[in-house]
């Protein structure tokens, strides 16, 4: 029985002490929104099924519920325990459509072609956007990106690695259609770091 | 002193969440605050919840402060700048009996400062939080009621009717008479109402060390002012934006260039004007600075903090 054989990892990995937990990963988060660039750590708070890592897993339970549809990359959707594990620990709907999903959570983001298929949100209501989570390995090791703007004391440097593909391109559309865009958040091992649609992405040598 | 915090809340709220809301509640105030970090000076429409005080009692700031608090956090609430009013003491007794926090009267070791109508006078710190108590988060409303209308005028950063008001304001009394709730434009973008503050706080809002959250808990709508953001107060090349000066320093502490209260003394027109932000004020009588008011003899002084103690 497939049930039977992924129920240790479906059922277990969640939350431990949901309150302290949640708490001080959205402390963490909130602070990475808040200045972005900077690297927060992270607490270690949940153990999900590969390939989903336990950062990106942590903020999705402290954010995602019922209310919040969470699409999933192909990486993700191809394992079954992953979108059950999601399932079971915050009650979210897996939605097939980006447009509809209040959080989006990536673990290929090389894979990510375009940002501009997720919810943008609209003019009057620019907060009805897609928040995406990119499962990073590492967020100082890939390409340098400079970055200006709220939170930003000057410039403020972050190197997530992997990437989207032509991120530069990508993300000066997002910045574009602002304050309608979507918000990324980086998960790397036991820490986050956050580009709010806000942020400016400053080009080398410019 | 912590067990009996313990015992009490434990025979009284058995049955309520850490800081009193459900995690759920939670959850949504936070995606709220995420949003409203990511649209500096936007205002997020959130679920408010009724809460165990009146509208006006600072629900939404209670809100939004039981949605980023935690056990280790120390929390200060100001009133006017008083830590010692009846809203201050009320929310402050709240956390502690709700979350079990460590409150303090003291600016600097505040993580999180919970505050109606005003910014303290010591500069806060990158680790701080400030958390504004808002009544009416919608800058335009007194302009234009409708809702919908004032949606559309953000969405088109249609803000011509702000600036008739303030020219109006002049027409009528040769200056921008606008001393509160003044309003600035945040990163260039949204138009939004820094809550009923003095505009002498407005400059303290500009490029602030502090992340800033908003909470308005009757008109449901959450925002915020990430650190180091562009705070521009609204004005005229001709009449450029103003904060009050005052002619005479407080008379308690000596202060100047800070904002100060007028007290009335007695029936015959005597008045003193003292510090409104009551920690930076007693923090500088400690230091041994002293106001016209204060005397300047040791042994009056002396008097007058025993005074203040015996209260």
């Amino acid at each position: 029985m497939p049930a039977a054989t992924h129920t240790p990892t479906v059922y277990e990995g969640g939350f431990s002490d949901p309150v302290g937990s949640s708490q001080a990963v959205f402390r963490a988060l909130m602070d990475a929104m808040a200045r972005p660039g900077s690297v927060q750590d992270l607490p270690v708070v949940t153990a999900p099924p590969a390939p989903l890592t336990a950062s990106a897993s942590a903020l999705l339970a402290t954010l995602a519920d019922a209310d919040t549809p969470v699409w999933l990359d192909p990486t993700l959707m191809k394992t079954t325990e992953v979108k059950d594990w999601i399932v079971f620990h915050t009650g979210a709907e897996i939605t097939p459509h980006q447009s509809e999903a209040a959080f989006a959570l990536v673990a290929s983001p090389g894979g990510l072609a375009a940002l501009n298929g997720f919810s943008l949100g609209t003019q009057e209501f620019p907060d009805r956007s897609t928040t995406l989570i990119l499962q990073v390995s590492s967020l100082t090791d890939g390409a340098a990106l400079t970055l200006e703007g709220p939170g930003i004391k000057g410039q403020a440097s972050l190197a997530p690695d992997p990437m989207p593909p032509h991120f530069e391109a990508q993300w000066q559309a997002n910045r574009a259609a602002f304050p309608r865009g979507v918000d990324l958040v980086f998960a790397g091992p036991d820490c986050v770091a956050a580009m709010p649609r806000s942020t400016r992405l400053v080009r080398e040598g410019a | 002193m912590n067990a009996l915090t313990q015992d009490t809340s434990s025979q009284n709220l058995a049955s309520y969440n850490f800081a009193y809301l459900d995690e759920q509640t939670k959850r949504m105030i936070r995606r709220a605050i995420l949003k409203g970090i990511a649209i500096p000076g936007y205002q997020v429409p959130f679920a408010s919840r009724e809460m165990p005080m009146p509208y006006g009692w600072g629900t939404g700031g209670v809100q939004v402060t039981a949605a980023i608090i935690g056990r280790d956090d120390v929390l200060k609430v100001i009133d006017q700048g008083a830590d010692d009013t009846t809203n201050a003491v009320s929310i402050r007794a709240f956390f502690a009996k709700t979350a079990g926090v460590v409150t303090t009267t003291a600016t600097p070791d505040a993580t999180i400062i919970q505050t109606r109508h005003r910014i303290p006078e010591t500069p806060l710190t990158e680790g701080q939080v400030l958390v504004y108590q808002v009544p009416i988060p919608e800058p335009l409303r007194f302009l234009e009621p409708r809702e919908t209308e004032t949606r559309k005028m953000h969405a088109l950063e249609e803000y011509g009717l702000m600036h008739v008001k303030l020219y109006e304001d002049i027409a009528r009394n040769g200056h921008i008479a606008t001393t509160y709730a003044y309003p600035v434009k945040v990163e260039g973008r949204y138009v939004m109402d820094p809550s009923p503050t003095p505009k002498f706080d407005n400059p303290k809002m500009h490029r602030s060390e502090t992340l800033q959250l908003f909470g308005a808990g009757r008109e449901k709508r959450i925002y915020a002012i990430p650190p180091h953001t562009e705070v521009v107060s609204l004005d005229f090349e001709d009449h450029p934006f103003e904060i009050q000066h005052f002619d005479q320093p407080c008379a308690m502490c000596g202060a100047e260039q800070v904002y100060l209260d007028e007290v009335v003394l007695d029936d015959k027109g005597g008045r003193m004007f003292v510090c409104s932000d009551t920690h930076y004020c007693e923090s500088r009588r400690a230091d041994g600075h002293c106001g016209a008011l204060l005397g300047d003899e040791p042994g009056l002084g002396a008097e007058a903090n025993t005074r203040k103690e015996a209260m």
